[in-house]
């Protein structure tokens, strides 16, 4: 084998290691985090995490109880706003739309899934909080709505599609109508696909937390419902981290881990029941 | 018949003397978009007959048929001129679903539901309203589609666990379930082996004193087997139409001698 | 034969008027659901309209200057957006200098080199890392990366390269360089994933032609594959970039919250998404907020168009299968 080759053959080697290299450091990515956060959070997970409230630095013995609540709320009003806008939104696309009016939908949803969540913040805060004089946990519930609405419309549409026109036919031949079918025949063959994209969209605003900064805002303690200032998990993670109290860094880390776990699951669940099989055969 | 039950859509006044097609396409036109694919075409389908409509691929035939259900409306940016008439009564200005209520259709490839076989064959009544023991409907209509023997243990099992002949006759059974004063069927057996094929065929022999059929098939032989009256389409028109015997063995037009015999298509 | 089976009878249908289309479900199902398709449009429209309106009173005063000053004096009134523009940009650029090479190359290796379990495996849990939300990175970017970058990789910079410019200065481990380092890590995972179904297209016969000329496995894959799928490829770049300009939170926790143009990649800076996160809040003043928000114009007029071309490419690649016009 000539200089040349051995070279040539030489190169060929180190450079595809490399690729694996990189594709190893990738994963391991992953399980650093998981591994720091675990180490770092689980020792500082107790009961009184989930049950207490915040206490001031200093004291020991105190939780996140509000922020766990505060989240839940927050995110359960945007799941119940925003998803029925989108899924519907999404039926739209797929079953009714033309062509220029639905072009022109999908292409403000794809432009909406582009813009960064900081700036839906501030157009909740125009749209809710400048009215209202106050930052609310309904606010950052608008918030999160924004941001879920196109994704599930999109994805929503992405899985209603791609049921085969066939099974639609089938349907239409026997005498059903358009809205018929696609309740029962199109929607359930694509339900999979759809559940699929709502809980993965759930899951990204659940961890959002810019969209919260000045809509929600924070909390220390118990809100009296959703139109005072909510606490959340993710803008707790936030303010601690940055503290100066050893404490607090702590409540940080054990914040993370619970958030992350819970997104964690959250998508692994979703990519699971997606490929127990999409319903319709291909 | 069924159509006891099914709305009485065809006006009394005015019926023609002499034998009635039970379906009619007179001087039907269609177009996708600025494309014309059917050119005045007129035709009588007559009732209890099995009708088979032949041609080379990218003929019309299969555009044909759909226009008789009005399926062909699902495709945006298509346009029916001329009539065609169930009854003497004009389908294109009938209420759709109602339409395909007594115009049943089965496709080329078997489009099963992604639900259990019962729920397959129970859809139709159901979703038209059926008041009734469904049960009973959907064991009549498995029996009618010859299926019922291999199924009846395994209702609830997904449609899709059947294999591709049961699927295409199941399907059969899912159209016949509402009692369809017609049956279109477009090319139903090209996607299955002889055996199922033969078993589909004779399952039209026994349909036919319930209802009317009409079926499209790019084999010849199936045609000259199962159909009682044939026509030859070529290029978006309507060729000759006889009996399949003249068809096969007298045809008096060159081209569908030439189709017949092998010399294209 | 069903006889006693009860179809029940329809009226027998008029003509189509506008009403009797109105009492037809199909007609109102599109109705209902168009309204819902209109409200994302309402959504769009009004988030510009918003955006515009709230910054006008910065815009007025400042005009297109707003975007080339160097100030940013809340007490006198004196807002400019360039110091965050800089910092945005430099912060996107190291993350994609860092995460392209990476990316590409991990994709390189799911897509041509790995069996097909260790590649679904690889990339299920590479996907699963753009899922964890961005105050996380930062909580991880804070306690692990700035340490490392302060006490070991910018030292060791500084020893080696310190003669450059954007490698001298004083070592705070917040700063530039860490927040493009965090960001590269977010962004990663996007590359990978885009990048890697935009090599999984390209026809296996591309790879053998090049094999079967005596090109090596590396040469095959980079002269032949890796081009053929470049416009999937730059579109996951895109699209990460997109990205990276609108993270927040992790870069707003590691910049070190610097209103300044800074020359070295050590010292701290601020970005866009980080300036509004920090002051948004506790501004006073119509003037600064309305200067807040006109950032946040800046900020999404730059991403809808990087986004933009982002999906250009990659709707080149899945249409058309090649990178060939």
């Amino acid at each position: 084998m000539t200089l040349r080759n051995r070279w040539r053959k030489g190169l060929s080697y180190v450079m595809l290691s490399l690729t694996g290299v990189c594709a190893v450091l990738a994963v391991s990515i992953l399980f650093l985090i998981l591994g720091c956060l675990v180490y770092n959070g689980w020792r500082s997970l107790d009961w009184n995490f989930f049950t207490k409230l915040p206490k001031s630095p200093g004291e020991t013995g105190g939780g996140m109880a509000n922020a766990i609540v505060g989240s839940f709320e927050i995110v359960l009003m945007a799941t119940l706003i925003g998803l029925p806008i989108g899924f519907m939104a999404g039926v739209y696309l797929s079953e009714f739309g033309g062509k220029t009016f639905a072009s022109l939908v999908r292409y403000m949803a794809d432009l909406l899934n582009g813009v960064p969540s900081i700036v839906i913040g501030i157009f909740a805060w125009t749209l809710v909080v400048v009215p209202m004089h106050r930052f609310s946990g309904f606010a950052g519930g608008v918030a999160l709505a924004i941001i879920l609405i196109p994704i599930t419309a999109r994805s929503t549409e992405q899985f209603m599609t791609s049921v085969p026109q066939t099974l639609r036919e089938g349907a239409l031949a026997l005498g059903a109508s358009q809205w018929k079918t696609i309740a029962t025949v199109v929607v359930p063959a694509a339900y999979r696909g759809i559940a699929t994209g709502m809980i993965l969209g759930v899951a990204r605003i659940a961890g959002e937390t810019a969209p919260l900064l000045f809509t929600s805002l924070n909390n220390e303690f118990w809100s009296n419902g959703l139109t005072q200032p909510t606490a959340s998990l993710p803008y707790m993670i936030y303010t601690r981290a940055l503290a100066p109290y050893e404490d607090w860094h702590r409540q940080a880390w054990a914040a993370g881990m619970v958030l992350l776990v819970a997104v964690l699951l959250a998508n692994m669940a979703a990519r699971l029941i997606l490929s127990r099989g999409i319903a319709v055969q291909k | 018949m069924g159509t006891a039950n099914l709305p009485s859509a065809s006006s009394s006044a005015g019926k023609p003397v002499g034998q009635p097609g039970k379906l009619k396409a007179v001087h039907l036109n269609f177009f996708y978009g600025a494309y014309q694919a059917l050119h005045d075409i007129s035709l009588e389908v007559p009732a209890n007959k099995i009708t088979a409509l032949i041609g080379p691929s990218g003929c019309g035939k299969s555009t044909f048929l759909r226009t008789l259900n009005r399926i062909s409306e699902t495709i945006h940016n298509t346009r029916v001129e001329g009539q065609v008439l169930l009854d003497d009564e004009d389908v294109l200005k009938v209420d759709v679903t109602a339409l395909r209520r007594r115009v049943g259709m089965v496709f080329q490839k078997s489009n099963p539901f992604p639900k259990s076989i019962f729920d397959n064959v129970a859809y139709g009544p159901k979703v038209n309203g059926f008041r009734g023991s469904l049960a009973d409907a959907v064991e009549h209509s498995l029996k009618r589609a010859a299926l019922w023997d291999e199924v009846k243990d395994k209702l609830q099992k997904s449609a899709y666990a059947l294999s591709g002949g049961q699927q295409q006759r199941l399907c059969i059974a899912r159209a016949l379930a509402v009692d369809p004063e017609v049956l279109l069927l477009d090319e139903p057996c090209s996607a299955l082996d002889p055996i199922a094929t033969a078993k589909i065929e004779d399952l039209l022999f026994t349909l036919k004193d319930q209802c009317t059929i009409v079926i499209v098939t790019h084999n010849m032989q199936q045609a000259a087997r199962v159909a009682d009256r044939t026509g030859f389409f070529l290029l978006g028109k309507l060729i000759e139409y006889n009996t399949t015997e003249i068809i096969f063995k007298t045809p008096t037009k060159q081209e569908t001698e030439d189709y017949i015999t092998g010399r294209f298509g | 034969m069903a006889t006693s089976a009860t179809l029940p009878a329809r009226p027998a249908p008029g003509a189509r008027g506008f009403f009797s289309r109105l009492t037809n479900g199909d007609e109102i199902a599109r109705l209902i659901t168009l309204a819902f398709a209109a409200a994302i449009l309402l959504v769009a429209v009004t988030l510009v309209w918003q955006l515009w309106v709230h910054s006008s009173l910065a815009r007025q005063k400042f005009g297109l200057g707003f975007l080339t000053s160097s100030a940013w004096d809340p007490v006198d009134d004196n807002f400019g957006a360039l110091p965050f523009i800089y910092g945005t940009v430099i912060t996107s650029a190291i993350a994609l200098i860092i995460a392209v090479p990476l990316g590409v190359g991990a994709a390189i290796f799911l897509s041509e080199l790995a069996p097909q379990r260790i590649s679904s495996t690889f990339t299920f849990f590479i996907e699963l890392l753009a899922a964890v939300p961005s105050v996380i990175y930062g909580l991880l970017a804070i306690f692990t990366l700035v340490p490392l970058m302060r006490d070991y990789v910018e030292p060791a910079l500084k020893k080696s390269l310190g003669f450059l410019p954007i490698f001298s200065g004083a070592i705070f481990g917040v700063g530039y360089l860490t927040a493009g380092a965090i960001l590269a890590i977010m962004t990663l995972p996007f590359i990978i994933s885009i990048s890697r179904e935009a090599l999984l297209e390209v026809p296996v016969e591309q790879r053998e032609a090049a094999l079967a000329l005596g090109a090596t496995r590396w040469e095959s894959t980079w002269q032949a594959v890796v081009p053929w799928a470049r416009l999937g490829i730059f579109g996951s770049i895109f699209l990460a970039l997109a990205r990276a300009l609108g993270e927040t939170m992790a870069v707003t926790m590691v910049i070190g919250n610097d209103p300044n143009i800074h020359a070295s990649l050590f010292a701290p800076g601020y970005t866009i998404a980080a300036v509004i996160a920090n002051e948004f809040s506790e501004a006073t003043g119509d003037l600064y907020l309305s200067a807040l928000v006109g950032l946040a114009l800046v900020l999404f007029l730059l991403t809808i168009v990087i986004n933009a071309l982002a999906r250009l490419l990659i709707i080149a690649t899945t249409r058309r299968g090649s990178a060939h016009p």
